[in-house]
């Protein structure tokens, strides 16, 4: 529930979450919670487990035992209700670029007229008008991560989970995604987003979560974090950034 | 429920399919190869169709499997040539009665070269016997047919077992006369064939006719009507109406003036 | 096999002339198997949908009794039909041997595998690339089932064309339950068994070229949709 007063979207809180397989600890969170304002990016490198975070924070895994809990609440299908999530590799039904749209929104039981005000205000804010028509699988992959970026808005989320949507773009298409995430998120979406990209965590992180081997190493403020970390594994996964 | 429920499915099956049909508007005939492969139902059924307003649905296999489906009751009226097996029917139960109806006969055909030299002869189980000492290909039937009857009747006369060549010069097909005859065309082969088929097939190659007008040769047809009380769907009343029309005068004058070539094939014979 | 030249340009002039008893024979045969591939299509791509995206115990043997049963000999399911639609079969009072609804049924029975089976295929390939996405959605997994078949639409299409393909070409069943009687249930590959055992093979070869022309025909349309679909980005794989 988003906070009248502030605006702020709802917390969101992990209790002793544990993955593991094979004996190998994949994810090992005793306790994180995203309550902050802007942004939260989750970083760290391959292998890290932020993607596997990130599907816990969206109910589409359930961890071997521990919470996700949405103010104080167990997560719950009224939640996920209103959590969006794009893929690093966007999944678009096979169909028109619009029907995309109007698959979500119709699910919403939400009246034919209304739903094409919508999609046409959701295309001009990709900057996909005049392409409603076409396949979506024709896009190409900025066009298709923006199409998918817009179909989880559709859903009108409080929480929009991104898992490395950008990792595929190069610079240009990375930045029309960029700001279209900063504009959800000015208008009070809570952004969690995975990366394993430093200047893209500096451009829009209010707050950062290092991972590293299925555990958070640190979490706090974006700049504190990438200036002056305090662990080690941040120090070496910074460093490491910085040279490539 | 579940009868209900397959009832309105065929009902639906038969709409789309356009199969809905008056009442005892049509019979089935199960009948053989040689009746329909040589035009003859074509010929004489538009009369007592016209006659009656009762359409035949003839179903043209072997005499063998002609006699299971209609002991199935899938069928009205049985129109076979085996007599002995016919009679069987009968006394079976699975019949009402046994009309003869008409009669043509066989023939023995062969390649031009006729290397048995068999032809000209008037001998049927001489002729086989012939056959079987020089080894000369031989196509049989091989599929319980009445035509396959028959051929076994002979060579039972002759006192040879040709099933004991089978696959050298003794070649079963198991299928039926017109297939027989191409198999016989392609390989130069002896084979006993129904005249009536023999005059309306079109692939004949160099095979000509070599033995014929032995009495043994005679092959008779009969008619019956599948017993109602044994399957109640039978169309006994259409079937019968069928069965007098073919052994009736007009039915008997249709048969007799049928001709092929120039032959009359079908002697009518009912008493 | 003397004259075949000239019996096949018989065959040729029957087509051109446009022969009435040759087209009706042509009509039954596509009327019967397109039910057949309809009704098919009814059955089979919802089974085989639900088979792609449901788990449960002996899913896997059912699939590969599925996939077998895509080879079922004709002259089997014919026997099959035939011994149940007899009069002494358990539905022998609803008359329906040698009709085309018998025909109908035996294809049926001979295509809704190879559609249920193809469709299995297709839709699982799908629900796995979309799994992920639908449940982030919110799409529970048997509303996700008419999603996945309007998604594999083309390549559904491409089964359905497979199984008419089946049907129309085949023999050994129809002949069985159809009886091959004039004018009612005779069709092209039966007309084909029947002028060839009478040594009449213009006929038989016009049909034959017919069947020839309509196999064509539907593959053209399979690698025009094929073809759209690459264009379109729609083909999935």
């Amino acid at each position: 529930m988003r906070d009248v007063l502030t605006g702020i979207p709802g917390t969101l809180e992990v209790r002793d979450l544990a993955i593991a397989r094979k004996g190998k600890a994949l994810l090992d969170v005793p306790y994180l919670c995203l309550d902050g304002p802007g942004p939260t990016l989750i970083l760290g490198p391959n292998g890290a487990g932020k993607s596997l975070l990130l599907r816990c924070l969206h109910g589409l895994i359930s961890p071997d035992h521990g919470r996700v809990c949405q103010d104080g609440i167990v997560l719950n299908a009224d939640h996920k209700a209103r959590q969006g999530m794009v893929f690093q590799s966007p999944v678009l039904l096979r169909r028109s670029v619009a029907a995309n749209l109007d698959f979500v929104l119709k699910r919403q039981s939400i009246p034919r007229a209304m739903r094409k005000q919508r999609i046409a205000a959701l295309l001009s804010e990709g900057g996909l008008e005049g392409k409603a028509r076409q396949s979506a699988r024709s896009l190409s992959g900025g066009e298709a991560q923006r199409l998918a970026i817009l179909r989880a808005l559709a859903l009108e989320p409080e929480t929009l989970f991104l898992d490395e949507p950008t990792s595929a773009l190069d610079p240009g298409a990375t930045q029309v995604i960029e700001r279209m995430v900063l504009r959800a998120s000015a208008k009070g979406v809570r952004i969690v987003m995975v990366t394993h990209d430093i200047g893209q965590a500096r451009r829009l992180a209010s707050d950062i979560v290092m991972m590293q081997a299925g555990r958070v190493v640190e979490h706090g403020a974006a700049g504190q974090v990438l200036d002056a970390p305090e662990s080690a594994e941040s120090r070496r996964y910074l460093a490491g950034g910085l040279v490539t | 429920m579940i009868r209900g429920f397959i009832g309105a499915l065929s009902v639906t099956l038969g709409l789309m399919a356009g199969t809905a049909s008056a009442e005892e508007a049509f019979i089935v005939v199960q009948s053989t190869t040689s009746t329909q492969n040589s035009g003859l139902l074509d010929y004489i059924l538009p009369g007592f169709e016209a006659e009656t307003g009762i359409d035949v649905r003839v179903v043209a296999v072997g005499t063998g499997q002609a006699i299971r489906n209609a002991v199935n009751g899938d069928g009205d009226v049985l129109l076979v040539h085996s007599k002995a097996a016919e009679e069987q029917f009968v006394a079976d139960g699975w019949g009402v009665e046994r009309f003869d109806v008409m009669y043509n006969d066989f023939v023995l055909v062969g390649p031009q070269s006729d290397p048995a030299g068999v032809k000209g002869g008037s001998d049927i189980v001489a002729a086989l016997t012939a056959v079987a000492g020089s080894e000369v290909p031989f196509a049989s039937r091989g599929d319980d047919s009445g035509t396959h009857k028959a051929e076994m009747r002979h060579w039972n006369a002759a006192g040879i077992d040709p099933t004991g060549a089978s696959g050298t010069w003794y070649r079963e097909t198991g299928s039926g006369m017109g297939a027989t005859l191409n198999v016989a065309s392609g390989m130069g082969a002896y084979v006993l064939t129904d005249r009536a088929t023999w005059l309306s097939f079109g692939n004949r190659g160099d095979l000509e006719v070599l033995v014929e007008g032995d009495p043994r040769l005679f092959n008779q047809y009969g008619v019956i009507l599948v017993n109602p009380e044994k399957h109640t769907g039978v169309r006994a009343a259409a079937g019968q109406r069928f069965i007098d029309w073919l052994t009736g005068p007009d039915g008997q004058a249709a048969i007799e003036s049928y001709m092929l070539d120039g032959q009359q094939l079908f002697f009518p014979n009912a008493k | 096999m003397q004259g075949f030249a000239s019996e096949f340009n018989q065959a040729l002039s029957l087509i051109l002339q446009g022969d009435a008893e040759l087209w009706a024979i042509v009509l039954l045969s596509l009327r019967v198997s397109l039910f057949a591939v309809l009704i098919s299509a009814a059955i089979g791509m919802p089974v085989g949908a639900a088979l792609a995206v449901a788990r449960f115990p002996g899913r896997r043997m059912l699939i590969i009794l599925l996939n077998a049963l895509m080879g079922l000999p004709p002259v089997v399911v014919g026997l099959l039909v035939y011994l149940m639609l007899s009069r002494s079969g358990p539905l022998g009072v609803l008359e329906l041997l040698y009709t085309p609804t018998a025909m109908i049924i035996a294809q049926v029975v001979l295509v809704t595998p190879i559609v249920a089976a193809l469709t299995r295929q297709v839709v699982e390939m799908l629900a796995e690339e979309y799994a992920e996405q639908l449940r982030s959605l919110g799409v529970s997994q048997m509303a996700s089932v008419p999603v996945l078949l309007w998604d594999a639409r083309l390549a559904l299409m491409t089964a359905l064309l497979a199984g008419f393909g089946r049907a129309i070409a085949e023999v050994g069943a129809v002949i069985i339950v159809g009886g091959n009687i004039n004018h009612v249930t005779r069709v092209m590959t039966t007309t084909i068994a029947l002028e060839t055992s009478k040594g009449n093979l213009a006929l038989a070869l016009a049909l034959g070229a017919i069947l020839i022309g309509i196999a064509i025909a539907v593959n053209a349309m399979v690698s025009s949709l094929t073809l759209r679909a690459e264009r379109e980005g729609l083909r999935h794989a």
